[in-house]
């Protein structure tokens, strides 16, 4: 029994947008892994929420004419990592996202909703970030796209306007043309938890495989929201692929990390850890990519 | 005639349970419940000056909020002992229904009854508590300092018990020279049961009575504590316990069935139901002992024991509980399990302001395996002797007798399960090949025995009571008074029944609900002792019920019940293995008949005056990431002699979820505290790390079996011990791996990351 004052259903993105205008006090709904979770420890109840799930024209994955990966907000976390434009282009957001919760939770929860949640472990969001993603949000004006990482303002809290909602992630083609990655989620147990640190690396290596031509890097909980290491990707673009390479590129993530003591996880430990899953994951992604160390 | 009993059969209830049928206690309670919920302290220590409940009135729905200025001043135990007409010997009383003087972060205070589950849920957070705050206590040693705020009175130094052993000469033993002595500091975590299905009641009154159906393990003991608790007379009370989705131990104990018996009388006699979310039951139920034990060994370079000191300070939490009986249990298995002629050993069990410790699945044997297996490895490894080899020359032999409880070591079995184990796991081979290894992953396995004793002879009342009714199919109802909660008792039970009586099992009808007017008395499930226990009435029962159909088939057959036996559901005469009639055929004429009619019935009580010792081992093999901090279990295996088995693949899952239980107490499990307020911290199973599937290698489970010569079926402990060697040969595999010694669990990696920065072995690797 939930503790909740009215529940509108939206069919269509026009009647979202709608609804968040007649209703601004309302929480949209999607999948309702967090949002449930959270109005039953009292975070969220008594509140009224707007469901979008059933708008069935935000789920699925497409390849645009111009080789844009559209991810509509409403697509499952099992579906992304069975979907074939993703196997082929961008796999590895597949295995990320089959990292979160259980396969209950990855049926139920959504790629919009992991990320219009704001925290940085999202397990979405890291890799995200590593690939340009550009979040699609549509309100009473159109559409406005902007790069997730202007998306996140801080912890918990995204630019989403009061009249509009997520429609769609999408990653252009520029950004994951030649390019391969991994993404490690380190958590206390291999299911049913959240990242104490979740690192995603890509890179595009030269043609004979000897040089990095492009290195990026991004992080989930090693700030309130996820986040690139700038001075890290710097290290290493345009460096032979080498131990010496992958080996500063982890440390210069130091430069750029910048984790809390928490009970969950000390400061110390979450940059250790942060250097670790650096290096792990630019070697892989270098091995992906053809390049050998 | 052993037909039943031996075989793997299908749980008698796996049907119903798979597919949803079996009624739990919520399926029960009927829609029209009001709902009850508690308010809990929101500081770790002090006392409440006031409770403003007038908001939490105002919402509608509310039907009623109590608070601790209105419960009956009637202080009650909660432990489900058995209770004990000698006062010397009853369980502390230390709790109200609900606490002015709270004593942790998650007391309850006052209640609130409406009409649904929402109100309730506002109306409890609507009320408004005062507190009077003093310092929180969580750690042992900081409730035992002189100017520590005092829990309870008449408790000082917040010492609810400590008792000792002195055995031979310590001091004089220790003189000798060439000894070498290996000290260590262990500690084990505050943890939770985290059974399947929380801790739910309902209460309502009929005939002036107060009926509560409760998810417990000890319907009987609940009876006494609600009419203690209500201070009315316990015949007042009728407890109905039906399918619980597990216990643990969580649940020997009284937990909110007085509360909501008591909020029945104060709602005229009508339903109400308090139903503890996850989150509640992390905190406001019951939980493992956290134990700081320290271990002093005086060897010889030969590994022979001069002379040991164990001390133990046994976390308590806010109220006794089961209290000092479990660090008092895993104190006095320490001169047993390796023995030593000059041993000392004391244990402290100290009230604190965490939740209130109670029984849990190896009742602080996991605890004592943890930090005296481990010590075990720092001797080995302090003498060079190899782990396992340590161990089976040290490890109690053939013909050890305790001389206080008399159990006595039938077997060499601690031997007989290394050697089972060790091939399984191919562990020697293992052991040499990890040996100086390099690089950031290394391998190690590690190895750990356990001592466990089955019941609780001669600390306590064992006794176990049966009836058998016979149908007119010659089928049979039993009863006992020892409960169904996941482990598989009802099962065991039909099969041991079918082979007391001389039918097919098929033809035993379990009765798994108890309802104390109903039920034959019995003190319900705990320590590892309902097979066992079970097993004497059971047989006995049988034999009474055999011998009055016997009875009844002379006067049919005319032949002499010297010469009928019951076989198969049949009653045959035995010089020529005539079948005479089918039980059914005998049955229907005796309930029917115009010449005789009687109702085939036994009942009986047997008091059990014996114990049976239950050893087993466990094995581990781990690889470990240093870098990552991160320890993969690769291999477990457990091995037990738990006497003959009953069902094989009951036994068999039986270890398997001890087995678990220990990977989480090992490597993940423990209940976090804010220091400054004493409240938990993870109270939730995203938090509090709970092993899942995606953690557990594959788990072997092994048995040796000795038949258990005082069982009437040969049988003894298994529900515990699982739970209690697996931490430990976790632990020496990490060892092993690393040359790390962790000295307390769960070796999580933020442990690993200290012990491993400290070592230097990040520059290692």
């Amino acid at each position: 029994m939930y503790d909740l004052a009215a529940l509108y259903e939206a069919n269509s993105v026009e009647e979202a947008v709608a609804l968040r205008l007649q209703h601004p006090e309302a929480q949209i709904i999607a999948g309702g892994t967090d949002v449930l979770v959270q109005m039953r420890e009292g975070k969220r109840a008594g509140k009224a929420l707007i469901s979008i799930f059933g708008i069935d024209a935000l789920r699925g994955v497409q390849l645009e004419a111009d080789g844009t990966i559209r991810i509509g907000s409403l697509t499952s976390f099992s579906h992304i990592t069975k979907d074939p434009i993703i196997q082929k282009y961008i796999n590895v957001l597949g295995q990320a996202v089959d990292l979160v919760g259980g396969p209950q939770i990855r049926n139920a929860g959504t790629i919009g909703g992991n990320t219009c949640n704001g925290v940085t472990s999202a397990d979405s969001a890291s890799t995200l970030f590593a690939w340009d993603a550009v979040v699609e949000l549509t309100g009473q004006n159109g559409i406005r796209r902007l790069p997730i990482r202007d998306f996140y303002l801080r912890a918990g809290v995204v630019d989403l306007k009061p009249d509009e909602i997520q429609t769609a992630i999408l990653i252009p083609k520029a950004a994951y043309e030649g390019y391969f990655g991994h993404y490690i989620k380190y958590a206390m147990r291999e299911a049913m938890d959240i990242a104490t640190t979740g690192c995603s690396v890509n890179v595009k290596l030269s043609e004979d495989k000897k040089t990095i031509e492009d290195a990026r890097i991004a992080y989930g909980v090693a700030g309130p929201v996820p986040m690139r290491a700038e001075t890290a990707e710097a290290a290493a673009k345009g460096q032979p692929v080498s131990k010496e390479t992958v080996s500063a590129f982890a440390k210069a993530v130091l430069q750029d990390v910048h984790p809390r003591d928490s009970w969950r996880a000390s400061k110390a430990f979450r940059e250790h850890i942060a250097v670790e899953l650096a290096k792990r994951c630019l070697c892989e992604s270098i091995r992906l990519a053809g390049g050998e160390l | 005639m052993r037909t039943s009993v031996g075989k793997s059969i299908v749980r008698v209830d796996a049907f119903d349970k798979a597919t949803g049928r079996a009624k739990y206690t919520d399926d029960l309670c009927d829609r029209s419940a009001l709902v009850a919920k508690i308010v809990h302290s929101t500081v770790g220590n002090g006392l409440v000056t006031a409770v403003d409940t007038s908001e939490a009135e105002k919402i509608p729905g509310v039907v009623k909020v109590l608070t601790c200025f209105d419960v009956p001043d009637n202080p009650f135990p909660t432990a489900g002992h058995p209770w004990s007409t000698d006062p010397h010997h009853q369980d502390v009383a230390d709790r109200l229904l609900l606490n002015r003087r709270v004593r942790y972060y998650g007391d309850d205070v006052a209640v609130v009854v409406a009409e649904n589950e929402v109100a309730a849920v506002q109306a409890a957070r609507a009320v408004k508590v005062s507190y009077e705050e003093y310092p929180v206590l969580l750690d042992v040693f900081d409730a035992m300092k002189e100017d520590a705020t005092q829990l309870h009175e008449g408790f000082p130094g917040n010492i609810l018990a400590h008792t000792g052993f002195r055995n031979g000469d310590y001091e004089k033993a220790i003189q000798e020279p060439g000894l070498i002595c290996v000290e260590g500091w262990y500690d084990t975590p505050t943890v939770q049961h985290c059974h399947i299905e929380n801790h739910i009641c309902f209460a309502y009154m009929e005939a002036g009575r107060v009926i509560v159906t409760a998810s417990t393990q000890i319907p009987h003991i609940i009876r006494r504590i609600v009419g203690q608790a209500l201070g009315i007379p316990w015949g007042k009370v009728r407890i109905i316990k039906p399918y619980i989705g597990g216990g643990f131990g969580n649940k020997q104990d009284a937990l909110y069935e007085p509360l909501c018996a008591w909020l029945t009388t104060q709602l005229g006699g009508r339903l109400v139901k308090l139903d503890c979310a996850r989150e509640e039951t992390f905190v406001s139920n019951r939980v493992r002992h956290a134990i700081r034990t320290r271990i002093i060994s005086w060897v010889r370079p030969d590994g022979s024991f001069a002379a040991r000191k164990i001390e133990c300070y046994s976390n308590q939490g806010a109220y006794a509980s089961h209290g000092h009986g479990v660090g008092a249990k895993g104190m006095n298995c320490f001169p047993q399990l390796y023995p030593c002629a000059n041993v000392e050993g004391d244990c402290w069990t100290v009230y604190t302001n965490r939740p209130a410790a109670g029984a849990m699945r190896g009742y602080g044997i996991p605890q004592a395996m943890f930090a005296g297996e481990s010590h075990i490895d720092d001797i080995a490894k302090t003498l060079g002797i190899p782990p396992l080899e340590y161990r089976n020359r040290f490890v109690m032999h053939q013909g050890y007798v305790d001389g206080f409880s008399k159990n006595e070591n039938y077997y060499d079995t601690f031997r007989q399960v290394l050697e089972k184990g060790e091939a399984v796991l191919e562990y020697k081979k293992k052991y040499a090949q990890y040996q100086n290894q390099t690089g950031p992953v290394r391998r190690g396995v590690g190895c750990a025995v356990f001592w466990y004793n089955t019941a609780v002879w001669p600390i306590s009342l064992e006794s176990s009571s049966c009836r058998m009714v016979l149908n007119q199919d010659g089928s049979i109802q039993v009863q006992t008074g020892e409960t169904e909660i996941g482990q598989g008792c009802d099962t065991a039970y039909s099969q041991m029944a079918a082979d007391a009586v001389g039918i097919p099992v098929s033809d035993v009808h379990i009765v798994s609900t108890q309802d104390t007017d109903v039920t034959p008395f019995g003190l319900g499930a705990y320590a590892s002792r309902q097979t066992y226990i079970g097993g004497f009435s059971i047989k006995q029962t049988g034999q009474l019920l055999k011998e009055r159909i016997l009875k009844y088939a002379q006067e049919l057959t005319r032949m002499p019940v010297s010469n009928l036996d019951l076989q198969d559901g049949k009653i045959v005469r035995v010089p020529d293995g005539r079948v005479l009639m089918t039980l059914g055929e005998l049955a229907t004429e005796a309930l029917y008949s115009m010449t005789h009619s009687e109702h085939i019935t036994a009942e009986s009580t047997y008091q059990i005056k014996s114990n049976a010792y239950s050893f087993g081992c466990s094995f581990a093999e781990v690889e470990v990431d240093i870098p990552l901090c991160k320890v993969k279990l690769l291999n477990m295996v457990n091995v037990h002699d738990c006497g003959t088995l009953i069902n094989p693949a009951l036994a068999e899952a039986q270890v398997h979820g001890g087995m678990s239980m220990a990977i989480g107490y090992g490597l993940s499990e423990e209940l976090k505290f804010d220091p400054k307020t004493g409240r938990v911290l993870n109270n939730n199973l995203l938090d509090y790390k709970l092993s899942t599937f995606m953690d557990h290698p594959h788990l072997e489970a092994r048995f040796v079996e000795n038949p258990e010569p005082t069982s009437p079926y040969g049988t003894k402990a298994l529900g515990e011990p699982p739970a209690c060697s697996g931490a430990p040969a976790i632990r020496n595999a990490i060892f092993q791996a690393t040359g790390v010694a962790v000295n307390q669990c769960p070796i999580t990696p933020h442990v690993l990351f200290a012990k491993f920065q400290e070592a230097g072995l990040f520059e290692e690797v």
